[in-house]
Formats: structure tokens, C-alpha cells, sequence
């Protein structure tokens, strides 16, 4: 599965200043994997310790926020398109 | 030091007063002061560090007192230069501190119960504070646009304070809202983009906003501004002890939005106590949701110290976000001091707005009914303690809201112009 992934200011030193990038993965799980090989140290910023999401990421699959989904075990189908955005807005 | 690709050059050097740097709450890593609002280690919030006076406690107090009578009076505790006075800003609070006799006798409060009425605010909401740190800081960092994403009080405050400032202003807010704070948006001339969905879809459409070339050069209070717009709710603290004698109250009672509102209050008061200017003595912070937006209050009562966003139903839409940015410190903070955090139904927050206005003459917004609804529900509860000093905030002015009370608050009768027709209504007494 291909999906488009928009990478947040603060993360686009691993993706040479791109603001879209292409990752593969039935899942967002696999993408994240899918975005290490292709850009090296940026699991780490998105995932903790533990290979949780950190608790100030939100990720959306086409608009959905993962959080009302299945977190990282989201399906993430073909053409999708995934935003991983801080958390720390608004209010 | 980290330092992060910045949407504009800051003119240098910045003097935003005090202000050191910023700082990760989570990490700990530190960054230099610039338009920037997340750790590009771990994505938690920054805030701002201080190298604060060391002055002795008497004379900032004197010269705190001898300031104007508005947040400024508090601006070596602020991030803004030192000359922020004489700049134009809408100039906010220092609103009054009111002792709510009446109320305390309806709840059974006899420990001294107070409203911090920050309706009195130039745009009749609390956002008013933080909107005037938050123009300092674009000042600061050249920026020309001031924009948020907003509930609505936030939405008026952005307008009237890029109105005064000098600043275009396009803000963002949900298309449903309450029509008294659309038309507060509208009319000081900026650009107002309703847009289809609830606040987290705004909050996220402009998080993604300023990542792109379609929002370059543009202010986010509360985005890429937000470490410093936060600093802003500092000022409750500050006000509230200094108008108590500069005196801690035993227990406040806040309302929780995104809960930054909250931790900055704890952050001042914190800052009052390392600084000399109150005695250090403990008190207690509790939070208040409304029962269809209540994430926080959940994540309180089962225990858990992550919050589970919720999609947002009630009528209290100013506190109406469900995935709040500072629910993790709220649940902290309450625990750390001993508080608590507690929800009310639409219907309790339509009973306290009228109480607040029965007992008090203070017409409050939903969000002030939830903080009143939360206040008598914690009393009953045995939370809080009714022989202790308690601050109770009302963050916005009721006339933003009327929907919430209008179908049951109308005349007591309609009448000919005849003084037989008034004695029949038998309203004589």
C-alpha cells in the first residue's frame, strides 16, 4: 500500500526539508517502519521508549484521528493520506 | 543548543523582558526564544524560562503595586520588554476579585468564597490576557498576521488586539458557534473563516496551516506562539494573590479547555512563592469540565495519567476541545496539590450561570456555569473544604452565550400599560 505522509516542520530535517514524503505499509505501523528505512531517526522522534505513539503526536489517516482508531494497528489503505502533527495547539 | 527551522528572521536581538529561552516541560531540552512550539526530540510543549529579578520581595511588591492597573503591572514576570506600557495593546486586566457573600451563604461556604470575574476583560473573556503577550511576541518576531484557531472568545480577542496593534488578523473557528461570539469575531474587521467541523478539526487544520507556504509569516497565538500566549493566564495567578493581600487562596476552582488556562495559574503561583512575594503555604487546584466534553475529569477519576481525547457535545463550547494539549500536567497539578477534577450536565451549568447571576449580578458564560456547577458539586461531594478561602474563575461574559439561557430567562409577565393590569399580574408586593 502506498500513502502519502505530511511531515510536520519540527521533523523536516529527516526528510531533507520535504513536507510530503511516500511510505508503504498496510498499516501505520508498517508505514512508520517504512519511514525509518527511508529517512533514518525519525521513529524515534515519532514513537517512545517503549514503540508507543509519544503522547504529543497526533496522527491522522485521511482525518482520522488514530487515537479513535486502532492507534498504530490503523489500516492505512492505498492512496491515503497520514499527517503527523504536534499535539501541544490550541485552547 | 537545538534551533529549529523558524517560519520568519526574528529581528535581533529579541527583548521579550525576562524571558531566557524556552524550555521542553517534557525533556527538559532547551531552545532559543523564537517562533517555535514543540521539542523536535519527544514533541512536547515549550514554554518559556526566566531569568526572574532577584530583587528584594518588598520592592517588586512596591513596584508591582505602583504599576498600571492592568497585566502590566506584572511585566518582569512576563515575556515582554520592559517598555510594553507605552506600546499598543488592548491593555487587560487587573478585573475585579468579587467577595460572592451571597453565594457562599447558597453554597455554605463560610471560609470566604470568591469570583474572579474576568468578564470585565476588553473582549469580555480571559483570552484577552494571553492575546496581549502573544502580540509582544509577534512584535518581537516580526511577524504581520496574527491567526488562531478558536472557540470563539479567542476569535474576538485575536480581532480586537491585531485591530489595536496594528496587525492583519485572519482566525479560524468551528461554523457552528454561538452567534454573539461570531459576530464578536466579525466586526473588528479581520478576516473570520468558519470552518466545517468542531474545534479539534480547526485546531488541527491549523497546526497543518503552519507547516505550509500558505500560512508562512503568520502569527498562531495559539500555535507557534503558544509558549508565550500561555504565559498570559500567569496574570490570574498574580492578580487574584495580590488583590487576597498578596496571599495564596486555600483552593481555585478552573475551568479546563486545552488546560493550559490551568498549569500557567499554577505556574504563577508557583512563581509568587520562589520570588518571596506570598507565603509559601499549600493549596489546592481543581479543574472543571463540562459532563459532554470531559476528557480530563475521566482521565482524574479512573486514575490514568494520559488523556483519551472525546468528541465534544455539550453547550459550554468555549471549554468544548476534546483532545486538550495540557490534559497530562491538569491531571499532574491536581494531584500534586491535593485537588480534584470534576464535571457538571448542561442542565447543572444552566442552573449555576443562574445562580452566579441570582446571588451575584455576575452574568456568567456557559464556561463560568461549569466552574459555579463544579464549585457546589465538590462541596457536596466533601472535595472541597467550605471553611477555606476559595477563587472560583468566570473567564467570559454571559452576553456571548445567551443561547444557553434565553429559553428559560424572558419576562415575568407582558402587560398593557395599566396599573389595574400590573395588579392583576400579581407582581404588587
Amino acid at each position: 500500500m502506498s500513502v502519502n505522509v505530511r511531515i510536520p516542520t519540527i521533523l523536516r530535517t529527516y526528510t531533507g526539508g520535504q513536507a510530503e514524503v511516500a511510505a508503504e505499509g498496510a498499516t501505520l505501523s508498517e508505514v512508520i517502519a517504512d519511514l525509518e528505512r527511508k529517512h533514518s531517526g525519525i521513529a524515534a522522534r515519532v514513537l517512545d521508549e517503549s514503540g508507543k505513539l509519544r503522547r504529543f503526536v497526533n496522527v491522522y489517516v485521511n482525518d482520522d484521528d488514530v487515537r479513535f482508531e486502532q492507534g498504530l494497528d490503523t489500516v492505512t489503505p492505498d492512496g491515503a493520506g497520514i499527517s503527523i502533527i504536534p499535539a501541544v495547539a490550541g485552547g | 543548543m537545538a534551533v529549529q527551522t523558524v517560519a520568519t528572521t526574528p529581528v535581533t536581538p529579541v527583548d521579550l523582558g525576562p524571558a531566557a529561552a524556552l524550555s521542553c516541560r517534557e525533556c527538559g531540552e532547551r531552545f532559543e526564544l523564537g517562533p517555535i512550539f514543540a521539542c523536535s526530540s519527544c514533541f512536547g510543549p515549550l514554554e518559556v524560562a526566566y531569568d526572574l529579578p532577584a530583587e528584594d520581595p518588598e520592592a517588586l511588591r512596591a513596584r508591582i503595586e505602583a504599576g498600571p492597573e492592568n497585566i502590566w503591572r506584572y511585566a518582569p514576570l512576563l515575556p515582554v520588554p520592559a517598555d510594553v506600557a507605552g506600546k499598543p495593546n488592548l491593555n487587560p486586566g487587573f478585573t475585579k476579585l468579587v467577595k460572592a457573600d451571597n453565594l457562599a451563604r447558597e453554597l455554605g461556604v463560610t471560609g470566604g468564597l470568591f469570583v474572579k470575574d474576568d468578564s470585565g476583560n476588553p473582549t469580555h473573556s480571559f483570552k484577552d490576557r494571553v492575546v496581549a503577550i502573544a502580540v509582544e511576541a509577534a512584535r518581537a518576531f516580526g511577524f504581520t498576521t496574527l491567526s488562531c484557531s478558536s472557540t470563539g472568545n479567542l476569535a474576538g480577542a485575536v480581532g480586537a488586539a491585531a485591530a489595536r496593534a496594528g496587525f492583519r488578523s485572519c482566525v479560524f473557528i468551528p461554523h457552528d458557534l454561538e452567534q454573539g461570539k461570531v459576530v464578536m469575531a466579525a466586526v473588528y474587521g479581520g478576516e473570520l473563516v468558519g470552518i466545517e467541523g468542531n474545534y479539534d478539526d480547526v485546531n488541527r487544520f491549523c497546526s497543518e496551516l503552519i507547516g505550509d507556504p500558505l500560512g508562512e509569516g503568520w502569527g498562531f497565538v495559539n500555535v507557534n506562539l503558544r509558549p508565550y500566549y500561555g504565559e498570559g493566564s500567569k496574570t490570574l495567578a498574580y492578580e487574584i494573590c495580590e488583590q487576597l493581600g498578596w496571599r495564596l487562596p486555600d483552593q481555585i476552582v478552573i475551568p479546563i479547555a486545552s488546560g493550559s488556562q490551568l498549569t500557567k495559574i499554577d505556574k504563577g503561583l508557583q512563581e509568587l512563592i520562589k520570588l518571596g512575594l506570598v507565603e509559601d503555604r499549600p493549596y489546592k487546584i481543581f479543574g472543571a469540565q463540562a459532563e459532554g466534553c470531559s476528557p480530563v475529569s475521566a482521565a482524574f477519576k479512573a486514575g490514568h495519567d494520559v488523556v483519551r481525547p472525546v468528541k465534544p457535545d455539550t453547550i459550554a463550547k468555549s471549554l468544548a476541545i476534546g483532545n486538550p494539549a495540557d490534559g497530562p500536567y491538569v491531571l499532574d497539578i491536581a494531584r500534586r496539590t491535593g485537588g480534584a477534577v470534576e464535571d457538571v450536565t448542561d442542565a447543572e451549568i444552566v442552573d449555576s450561570i443562574k445562580l452566579l447571576a441570582r446571588t451575584e449580578g455576575i452574568f456568567a458564560e456557559t464556561a463560568g456555569g461549569v466552574t459555579v456547577g463544579v464549585t457546589r458539586k465538590l462541596l457536596e461531594a466533601g472535595l472541597l473544604d467550605p471553611a477555606l478561602t476559595t477563587v472560583v474563575l468566570n473567564t467570559g461574559d454571559g452576553l456571548k452565550t445567551l443561547d444557553a439561557v434565553a429559553p428559560t430567562s424572558g419576562p415575568t409577565a407582558t402587560i398593557r400599560p395599566s396599573l389595574d393590569a400590573f395588579r392583576d399580574a400579581g407582581l404588587a408586593h
